[in-house]
């Protein structure tokens, strides 16, 4: 394995590098791809895509995913749209221009020419899908309509009322349950990937464990695609799907893949408040609401403190003694901050004693405005379902009172290290949409990450995947009897063996939460030294409470939720490790990552773009040891850096 | 503070599809209304987890009403009696002090029980890969405004697309009918230019699945649409229905 970060990045104009790239790779002839067998892991809009489009292209594919189906990947959740440079509105936006303001929004931390990649596919993807029979919410004329979204000036995102990540992602299904009847594809659902095979340097394989009978099974092919997703649910509490894992990234990069920006997580603004210790996930409330709804806390302290205490509503605050603080802070963006920017200013406010709800961690999103201005049907065309789901949950109204929103744990943006190609630091194992860290920089612009998975899947891995694949084609099928596949499942084996041995007094949720608890406290929306080197010091304890007090009931050898749950809780802990060492090294602020050392004086995050202007590498070096870090450094070739600014 | 209520459950036990399910009786102290009704079965599985008992499998993952994987017979209806609503988005202010609640697994032919409240719902996939597609190839596709669509045709198949696949539709019809799912699938396709090249082929081939998985017939009770989570509409199963018969004609 080399030492050094060779990133691949095609020569040229940033305009030319895929257009060259694509002209001059090496293909697989069509009688050779059907001798080629690939494992995709994970069926979401990168997964189902990728799968779908290899299997259209004639290569043997192997597609595997831990829910009952397909369609249950948690993409399936995404809500508020997917961007891409149409300019359908005439309003400006070009695919520099989406570029742009993708770099921007990653705060200068992600690779240009992948950047201008994603926005040079993005047109084909809204193709793409109306093709499929994707509903995009239409004008009147019958052309396709868009809205705004964070961190833009233009209305670039396409939409399906607020469920496009529900029809993209059925819009791939699709296209999957078509290859899996033409019988390029084969499906394995219900299967968990535990381990990564690789013979002779090269990833040749995978060890899942069947969920239904407890089973390991061995599969080959001849190139791995990880598209699992992100490790968001390290918080316990997040907006992921309770079976959203790390696991899969996790045994690659003990495997020897890289991890990559560990540290940069997303903390969605608009997310319904905690309710209480039982609460098993966090909601999610798209961020096409502010479009519409402004957001606000009281202007007088006791104004707040009657709310907490039920002494006084919303409705009761006059317009004057509201502080619609986006909106005075950032003149220019107002709601439409990106995400980041939009969190810390609610942490802000709250932690200045401004807060609402009974917690005092809450504040308001005010759709009254909008009422006025459209009239309620309007709003209820756009938002219905929304407003509908948040009445369920909090038993409140809000077409009459304003929804009570907090920052949650939302996206990844770290993720698995890869080249250009999209292939990791292993030959042969590639990683994709939002498990791996390619596109997104330290933040992650609103409909961006439907943007990226699709492109990864549809429009990028199947050409990428054919440059390592031309010189494969001699290599025959490796019956999976070889010893490489032996020791690993062994490795499993022994690994599960002694989950099952110990025998303690907790549980896996309960250890779990106590790990989100530490996660939310110091690897949080603030970060710092001091807090940083203590959550070190909890999540080496927690390790060791994991690995001697666990209690795990049932079998092995059997369908077991327990055991499901404390695997993926025993990478959950190392990957918590890595996000704090990762946030400990950096010493700066950048997008989703802010070390309170690094601000300015108006508590803007302070890059550091003489030290940090790098992506960080970690090799894992062994259990118990801390990894090794190697820099990839970002060079900005075709942009200024500048400091992000909203305001104006 | 929450308010809490005591309850009672009568959850469906049976250890695989073959063997004999029973009921098992549990009662829960304090639980707080504004817990969701999946957050009280993680209750009672950890409390039965400190007992070294084996908790109740039943499926779920998003928990925000979306991906279709929660399901549940809860007193006698699927996802619960509110309308609209997924077991995931059911609260437990909706239940009363005191109250019993039973709790079983979709009772349906397609669906066989795997484990507790776990069933197998493959059937709907193979479905949907008998013909739930338009056979566009990636990279193969046309401009995406070259074809404008009347706005009430693109919303109409919106509507039909918001089925989630969670079985509730044939898991309430008395003859374990799957045409509310086939019907929404059919008529999202059938509504827009790119599904119409196979809309024939694809009512034929998804209704003959249909048929061969051990589904039942309609007899148009409406019960299917009355406990859809999405409000998917029986009108479909009428457009399901002239284009199925507009195609054997055909042949």
């Amino acid at each position: 394995m080399a030492n050094t970060i060779d990133s691949k990045i095609p020569q040229g104009p940033l305009a030319e590098k895929w257009t060259n790239y694509k002209a001059h790779q090496r293909l697989v002839n069509p009688a050779n791809k059907r001798k080629l067998d690939i494992i995709v892991v994970g069926t979401g809009l990168a997964g189902a895509s990728a799968a779908a489009t290899l299997g259209e292209m004639g290569f043997n594919v192997l597609n595997f995913c831990i829910q009952d189906s397909p369609r249950r990947a948690h993409s399936i959740a995404a809500q508020g749209g997917i961007n891409a440079a149409k300019n359908y509105q005439n309003d400006g936006d070009s695919v520099y221009r989406l570029f742009y303001d993708t770099i921007k929004g990653g705060d200068y931390r992600a690779r240009e020419a992948n950047v201008y990649r994603l926005a040079e596919v993005s047109n084909n993807i809204i193709d793409q899908c109306v093709a499929q029979g994707v509903p995009f919410a239409r004008e009147y004329g019958g052309l396709l309509a868009n809205r705004s979204f964070g961190g833009a000036q233009v209305s670039r995102t396409f939409y399906a009322k607020g469920q496009t990540g529900q029809q993209l992602l059925l819009g791939a299904y699709s296209s999957l349950s078509k290859e899996i009847k033409n019988g390029t594809v084969k499906l394995f659902t219900r299967r968990e990937m535990l381990d990564l095979v690789i013979i002779d340097g090269r990833a040749r394989g995978i060890i899942v464990r069947n969920l239904i009978t407890g089973a390991i099974e061995r599969y080959f092919a001849h190139a791995v695609v990880i598209g699992t997703g992100g490790y968001g649910n390290t918080y316990f509490l997040s907006t992921n799907a309770m079976g959203s894992n790390g696991s899969a990234a996790m045994q690659i990069y003990r495997k020897g893949a890289y991890f990559a920006n560990p540290c940069y997580c997303q903390i969605h603004p608009t997310c319904i408040p905690v309710h209480g210790d039982i609460q098993s996930k966090l909601t999610l409330m798209s961020e096409s609401l502010r479009n519409d709804g402004r957001i606000w806390v009281p202007k007088k302290k006791e104004d707040a403190e009657a709310i907490r205490a039920g002494k006084k509503t919303a409705n009761d605050i006059p317009d004057e003694d509201r502080d619609f603080y986006l909106e005075r802070r950032y003149p220019a963006f107002g709601n439409l901050v990106p995400r980041d920017v939009a969190s810390r200013a609610a942490k802000e406010r709250c932690d200045a004693g401004f807060g609402v709800n009974e917690t005092g961690l809450a504040v308001f999103l005010d759709f009254k405005y909008a009422i006025q201005r459209l009239g309620e049907d309007r709003v209820r065309e756009r938002y219905g379902n929304l407003f509908e789901m948040y009445e369920k949950i909090m038993a409140q109204n809000p077409y009459k009172t304003p929804m009570m929103i907090f920052p949650a744990i939302h996206y990844t943006m770290g993720g698995i290290w890869v080249d250009y190609e999209l292939q990791t630091s292993i030959p042969g194992l590639f990683c994709i949409g939002e498990a791996n860290f390619s596109d997104h920089g330290a933040n992650r612009l609103g409909a961006s990450a439907l943007m990226q998975g699709l492109a990864d899947g549809y429009f990028v891995l199947p050409y990428t995947i054919q440059n390592y694949l031309a010189d494969q084609i001699q290599v025959p099928r490796i019956p999976t009897d070889a010893p490489e596949f032996d020791a690993a499942e062994k490795a499993v084996k022994d690994k599960i063996a002694k989950i099952m041995s110990i025998q303690g007094k907790r549980s896996v949720d309960s250890i779990h939460k106590e790990l989100g608890h530490i996660m939310w406290e110091y690897v949080g929306m603030g970060r710092t030294k001091e807090g940083l080197t203590n959550a070190l010091a909890k999540l080496k304890e927690i390790k060791k409470e994991f690995w001697s007090n666990v209690y795990v009931p049932g079998k092995a050898d059997d369908l077991n939720t327990e055991l499901e749950k404390a695997l993926r809780l025993s990478d959950f802990i190392d990957t918590g490790y890595l996000i704090a060492i990762d946030a400990l090294n950096r010493e700066e602020s950048c997008g989703g990552h802010f070390r309170e050392e690094y601000q300015t004086q108006d508590g803007e995050a302070l890059r550091r773009d003489d030290l940090y202007s790098y992506v960080s590498c970690w090799r894992y070096q062994g259990e118990d040891q801390d990894p090794e870090l190697l820099k990839e450094p970002l060079d900005y070739e075709f942009t200024e850096r500048k400091t992000r600014n909203y305001k104006e | 503070m929450d308010k809490t209520i005591n309850i009672t459950l009568k959850v469906w036990r049976q250890k695989g599809p073959k063997e004999k399910g029973h009921f098992e009786t549990y009662n829960l102290q304090n639980i707080s209304t504004n817990m969701s009704f999946l957050e009280m079965l993680d209750t009672l599985n950890e409390q039965l987890v400190a007992k070294h008992e084996e908790p109740v499998v039943f499926d779920h993952d998003c928990r925000e009403g979306i991906c279709g994987m929660c399901s549940l017979y809860i007193n006698g209806h699927p996802h619960g009696r509110d309308s609209h609503t997924t077991t995931c988005q059911l609260h437990m202010r909706r239940f009363k002090d005191g109250e019993t609640i039973t709790i079983e697994p979709w009772r349906s032919a397609g669906f066989p029980v795997v484990r507790d409240l776990m069933v197998d719902r493959s059937a709907y996939d193979k479905i949907m890969q008998a013909g739930g597609y338009t056979s566009i190839r990636c990279g193969a596709a046309q401009d995406a405004n070259a074809l404008p669509i009347p706005k009430p045709d693109a919303d109409e198949a919106m509507d039909a697309a918001s089925c989630i696949g969670c079985g509730a539709c044939a898991a309430a019809c008395k003859n374990g009918s799957a045409m509310l799912f086939v019907s929404a699938k059919v008529s999202q396709l059938a509504l827009l230019p790119q599904g119409r090249v196979e809309a024939a082929r694809r009512a034929k081939a998804m209704v003959a699945k249909m048929d061969e998985l051990g589904f039942g017939n309609c007899t148009n009770t409406g019960a299917c649409e009355a406990e859809c989570p999405k409000g998917v509409s029986i009108a479909n199963i009428a457009r399901l229905n002239r284009e199925y018969l507009k195609a054997k004609l055909k042949d």
